[in-house]
C-alpha cells in the first residue's frame, strides 16, 4: 500500500471508530469549539453531523462556513501521548436540504440511532462539512497532511 | 505497601514480584544452602516509581517516536541512553526512598552489597536475560545502594535488552524490575558450575577464576575449565586457562587486575574443591528439580552459592545466539584500550602508507595486462581496508558510548549528550579540509578579479599564489570530483571545488571560533573531581580514549576515501585508454582483459526514487511535521536542499538545509554552507550530527524516508532541541 492509501485507511479507521468530533466555528473572530456527533462519508470528502437551528455554533457556521474538526482517539489515559491518533479536517459546513438530506441522514442514523428523535426533529438542521484538508498527528508530534482537489 | 521483603520472608505467591533471582535466592536459604543476607527491591516498587514521576509514559513516548523496526542500533543506544538518564535524573518520591532507606540500613549497615536486576520477564519467559540487565558489586552506603537500584531498573531500557526482548516478543508495555540486594562475599576464587553438560547429559562442568565472577561472567577473564562425570562424581578433564587477570574489588566497584605471579601458576580449584563445587551443583539441581547454572565463591574454606537458575541453554540455543551477538556490541574499556593500540599503532599508519605507495605508482607506463592486474590489486586492497574497518573501527566507536555513559552516571546532566561537548574539536581530518577549504574562499572574497574569473570559467590562467593553494589541497584532499560526482564515473576537474569555493566566498567571512570552547575545560574539571584516587585515573584514561575514539569515527573514513580514490584513479586510467582506443581508432588493440575488469567493476550509484508523490484519488499528500531524534541542538530554517547523489553537492547554496539519506564524511565539505542538517539515518553519533555539532548546526536525524517526503526547496524549519523537522509555513 502506497502512503496515501496508508494515510487515508489510518483517516478511515478513526472516523469509523469515533462517535464524537470538536467542531470549530467562529463569530467575528473569536472561535467557538462544540462537541457533536459525526459521519463521514465513505470517500472521506464529507464530515456529516446535526445541530439544533438554536445553537450558537449553527448561528456562527451560517455566518462564516469555514470551519475545522477535531477527531481523535485519546480515552483520558496517560498512553494517549504515544497511542492517541488525531485528524484534524478544515472545511466549508453548509446545511443540506431533502431531498439528498434523506439518505444522509440514514447514514447518521445508522452510526448514531439513539439520536433518532433528535435528528429528526424539524428545529434540528444537518450539516454537512466539505474537507478541503485532513491534517493528522500520530507518535505524539508527527504531523502527515492530505489535501483535496476542490 | 511493602516495598521490599526480605529473602526468608518471601512466599511462594511473591514469584512474580521478586523476579526469577529473588526467588530462587529465597528458596536457596529455606533449603539450606549457604546463601548472604539478601533484600528483595519488588517489580511493585518499580512500578509506583514509574507510575509516580510520570517516567511510565515519557519512556513509552521515548520509544514510540517511530517505528521499533525502523530503528537503527545506534538509534536504539540513544534512546536507551535517554531513558536511563531519565532514571538517573527523577528520584524516588520521598515515601519510597525512606521505607527503602529503613529497610537497607537494618540489613546491611555500614555493609558493602551487590546490586542485581532480578526480572520477573525472564523467568515467566524461561529464558535467559542474563547480562542485559546490569548488577552492581561492592556498593557500600544507603544513598549509594539506591542509585544502583534505579540504575538496575534503567538496565530495562538499555539497547541490548530492548533489542532482546523484541526479539522473543515480549511486550515492553509490561516490562517491570525486581532489584536483589546481597551482603557482598568477597570469595577468593569463583565461578560458575552446570550441573549437567548442555552437550552431553552425562556429564557436568565447572568454570573457576581467581578473585570475584564477574570476570568470568563478562568474558574479560579466561577461566580453567573442568569436565566432570555425573554419576562417579570424577574429574574427567581439566582444562587449565592462561591466568593473567583477576577481578577484585576496589575502593568502590571492582576492577580488573594483573594476577599476582604465584597464582598464574596454579589452577584456583585443587581437585578436592571442583568435587565440593559439583557436590553443590547437583544438591541445587536435585533441590530445584532441574538442572541448574550455579554461579558460587569458595570464602577462605566456606563455599557459598551466589545464584541458582535453571540451565536455559538446551532449549533456547538460537535465543541465546543473539544475546551474544546484543552483547557484543559493547565493549569492556580493556578490550577497547587494547583496539585503540592497535588501530592507531598498526592500522592508521597502514592506511596512510598504503594510500600514499598507490599514489606514487605511476599507471601510464603500464600495459594494458598490468593495468588490469593493478585494479584488481587496488579492488582487494580497498577491499581489505573496507573489511577491517568494519571489523575495527566500527567496534572502536563504542569508546564515545562508553564514556557517554560514565559521564552521565557521574554527572547526571540535563542533556544526556553533553558528554560530547568534551569530545568535540579535536583535529579531525574533515575539519582539517574544511579550514583549508575557508581559506581558500577568502583569498576569492579578497580578491575581485580572481572571483571574476572563476566565476566566468577561466581557469587557466589563475593567480599563481591561489593555484598553488589548489594544489595543496587536492594534493591531500582530492579536487572533491569523486565526492562529488561518486562511483567510477568521475573525472578529474576541479570545477566542482571551484563551484563549492565561490559559494562559500560569496558569503561573509565566518567567525573563525564557531563554538564557546570556553565551558570545556570548566566541564572537563568537573567532571573529573568527581571521581578520585584510582577512579580518577581512570576517568581520565577514559576521556582520552573516547576523545580518540570520537575523532576515529570520522577520520577513518577520509583515510579509506584515500585508499578508494587509487582504486578509482586505476579505473579512470583504464577507461581513458578504452576511450581514445574508441575515438582515434587506433590500430592497437585493447588487451580484452582490462575491459572486462573494468565492467566488473562498474557498479553504479544506487538508484533512489525520488520525492514521493502519487496521486491518490483526489487526495495530494505532504508530509508536514516529521519526527526524528535530535542530534544537535538549535532551531534553523532554509530552502531545503535534496541530495539523492553525490553529484547534487556542486549546486549546494549557502544557507540551505542539507536533507540527504546519510552525510558520508567525504561529503562533510557543505556542511559549512548548510544552515541545518537533516538525515534519514538515526543516530546522535554519526557523521552528520558530529559535523554538525562541530559547526553548531541544528541536526535531526533518523527520520525514515526524509528524502521523498521534502522537495528541493521546500521551506524546512529543522528543531534540532525536539528532533522534528516542519515543512511549508504554518498557512492552512
Amino acid at each position: 500500500m502506497d502512503r496515501t492509501q496508508e494515510i487515508k485507511s489510518r483517516l478511515k479507521d478513526l472516523c469509523t471508530s469515533q462517535k464524537l468530533a470538536v467542531v470549530s466555528t467562529q463569530s467575528g473572530g473569536q472561535p467557538y469549539a462544540s462537541l457533536v456527533a459525526f459521519v463521514a462519508s465513505d470517500d472521506l470528502r464529507h464530515i456529516f453531523f446535526v445541530t439544533a437551528r438554536t445553537t450558537r455554533k449553527f448561528a456562527n457556521l451560517t455566518r462564516e462556513p469555514r470551519v475545522a474538526i477535531l477527531i481523535n482517539s485519546s480515552s483520558n489515559e496517560e498512553s494517549d501521548f504515544h497511542e492517541a491518533v488525531s485528524i484534524t479536517v478544515a472545511g466549508i459546513a453548509e446545511e443540506i436540504n431533502d431531498p439528498e438530506r434523506q439518505d444522509i441522514l440514514k447514514l447518521y442514523l445508522s452510526k448514531h440511532p439513539y439520536l433518532d428523535d433528535f435528528a429528526k426533529s424539524p428545529s434540528c438542521a444537518l450539516i454537512q462539512v466539505t474537507a478541503r484538508s485532513y491534517y493528522m498527528v500520530q507518535n505524539f508530534q508527527n504531523v502527515m497532511e492530505l489535501h483535496l482537489d476542490r | 505497601m511493602n516495598w521490599v521483603v526480605s529473602a526468608e520472608n518471601i512466599i511462594d505467591a511473591d514469584r512474580s514480584r521478586v523476579g526469577g533471582k529473588g526467588y530462587a535466592l529465597a528458596l536457596l536459604a529455606k533449603g539450606g544452602f549457604a546463601v548472604s543476607k539478601t533484600l528483595c527491591v519488588t517489580s511493585e516498587t518499580y512500578q509506583e516509581y514509574v507510575s509516580r514521576t510520570g517516567l511510565r509514559e515519557r519512556i513509552l513516548l521515548e520509544l514510540n517516536r517511530k517505528a521499533f523496526k525502523d530503528m537503527r542500533w545506534e538509534e536504539i543506544w540513544d534512546c536507551a541512553t535517554r531513558i536511563r538518564n531519565m532514571f538517573l535524573r527523577k528520584p524516588m518520591p520521598p515515601e519510597i526512598s525512606a521505607e527503602l532507606k529503613e529497610a537497607i540500613s537494618a540489613a546491611f549497615e555500614g555493609k558493602a552489597v551487590v546490586v542485581r536486576s532480578s526480572s520477573p520477564e525472564e523467568d515467566a519467559a524461561a529464558s535467559s536475560f542474563a547480562g542485559l540487565h546490569e548488577s552492581y558489586v561492592n556498593i557500600r552506603g544507603t544513598d549509594a545502594i539506591l542509585e544502583h537500584i534505579s540504575k538496575v531498573w534503567a538496565s530495562l531500557w538499555s539497547d541490548a535488552a530492548l533489542l532482546y526482548r523484541q526479539e522473543i516478543g515480549l511486550d515492553v508495555r509490561k516490562s517491570a524490575m525486581a532489584v536483589v540486594i546481597q551482603e557482598i562475599v568477597i570469595g577468593d576464587k569463583s565461578g560458575v558450575a552446570f550441573s549437567k553438560n548442555p552437550n552431553d547429559a552425562s556429564q557436568g562442568v565447572i568454570e573457576s577464576v581467581y578473585g570475584l565472577n564477574q570476570g568470568l561472567v563478562d568474558g574479560a577473564v579466561e577461566p580453567d575449565r573442568w569436565i566432570l562425570d555425573r554419576r562417579e562424581k570424577k574429574i574427567i578433564s581439566h582444562t587449565p586457562a592462561e591466568r593473567k587477570y583477576w577481578i577484585i574489588t576496589g575502593e568502590s566497584g571492582v576492577q580488573l587486575d594483573a594476577l599476582p605471579e604465584h597464582l598464574t601458576h596454579l589452577p584456583p580449584l585443587d581437585a578436592g574443591e571442583a568435587c565440593h563445587v559439583f557436590d553443590l551443583a547437583l544438591a541445587a539441581e536435585d533441590y530445584f528439580k532441574s538442572p541448574q547454572d550455579v554461579e558460587w565463591t569458595f570464602r577462605k574454606k566456606d563455599l557459598v552459592v551466589l545464584q541458582s537458575r535453571p540451565i536455559t541453554t538446551l532449549s533456547t540455543q538460537k535465543n541465546d545466539d543473539s544475546r551474544s551477538w546484543y552483547l557484543s556490541l559493547h565493549r569492556s574499556f580493556e578490550n577497547l584500550k587494547l583496539l585503540r593500540q592497535k588501530i592507531e599503532n598498526e592500522l592508521i599508519p597502514a592506511m596512510i602508507s598504503t594510500a600514499d605507495q598507490l599514489a606514487r605508482q605511476e599507471l601510464t607506463g603500464l600495459s594494458d595486462r598490468d593495468l588490469a592486474a593493478e585494479i584488481n590489486r587496488r579492488w582487494e586492497i580497498n577491499q581489505k581496508w573496507t573489511n577491517i574497518y568494519w571489523e575495527e573501527f566500527i567496534p572502536y566507536a563504542h569508546g564515545v558510548r562508553l564514556f557517554g555513559q560514565i559521564y552521565n552516571d557521574a554527572m547526571h546532566p540535563e542533556d544526556p549528550y553533553e558528554f560530547v561537548d568534551l569530545l568535540t574539536r579535536s583535529q579531525m581530518a574533515s575539519l582539517e579540509r574544511n579550514q583549508m577549504l575557508a581559506d581558500l574562499a577568502n583569498r576569492i572574497r579578497n580578491d575581485p578579479s580572481l572571483a571574476k574569473a572563476l566565476s566566468a570559467g577561466q581557469t587557466e590562467d589563475l593567480d599563481r599564489q591561489f593555484s598553488e593553494a589548489v594544489d595543496r589541497f587536492v594534493e591531500k584532499f582530492g579536487d572533491l570530483t569523486c565526492a562529488v560526482t561518486g562511483g567510477t564515473q568521475c573525472e578529474q576537474d576541479s570545477d566542482s571545488l571551484y563551484k563549492i569555493l565561490l559559494e562559500m566566498a560569496a558569503q561573509p567571512s565566518p567567525d573563525a571560533d564557531r563554538k564557546q570552547s570556553k565551558d570545556k575545560d570548566a566541564l572537563q574539571e568537573k567532571f573529573l573531581s568527581s571521581f578520585e584516587g584510582q577512579q580518577k585515573k581512570k576517568a581520565i584514561e577514559l576521556l582520552d580514549l573516547a576523545r580518540s575514539s570520537y575523532q576515529l569515527r570520522d577520520d577513518d573514513n577520509i583515510y579509506l576515501g584515500r585508499i578508494e580514490a587509487q582504486l578509482l584513479a586505476a579505473v579512470r586510467a583504464a577507461r581513458q585508454r578504452i576511450a581514445d582506443y574508441h575515438q582515434r581508432q587506433t590500430d592497437k588493440e585493447i588487451d580484452p582483459e582490462l575491459i572486462q575488469v573494468v565492467e566488473n567493476l562498474d557498479h553504479r550509484p544506487e538508484f533512489q526514487p525520488s520525492y514521493e508523490q502519487k496521486p491518490g484519488g483526489g487526495f495530494v499528500m505532504q508530509a508536514r511535521q516529521l519526527v526524528g531524534q535530535p542530534a544537535g541542538p538549535g532551531l534553523a530554517k532554509g530552502p531545503a536542499r535534496v541530495i539523492l547523489h553525490t553529484a547534487e553537492l556542486a549546486e549546494f547554496k549557502h544557507g540551505e538545509i542539507l536533507i540527504c539519506d546519510a552525510v558520508d564524511p567525504n561529503m562533510t565539505f557543505v556542511v559549512p554552507l548548510a544552515a541545518g542538517v537533516v538525515e534519514r539515518r538515526g543516530g546522535m553519533l554519526i557523521h552528520g550530527a558530529i559535523i554538525a555539532r562541530e559547526y553548531g548546526l541544528p541536526c535531526v536525524t533518523g527520520i525514515p524516508d526524509v528524502t521523498k517526503l521534502i522537495r528541493n526547496g521546500d521551506e524546512v524549519t529543522v528543531d534540532g532541541y525536539l528532533g522534528i523537522v516542519t515543512i511549508g509555513s504554518s498557512d492552512l
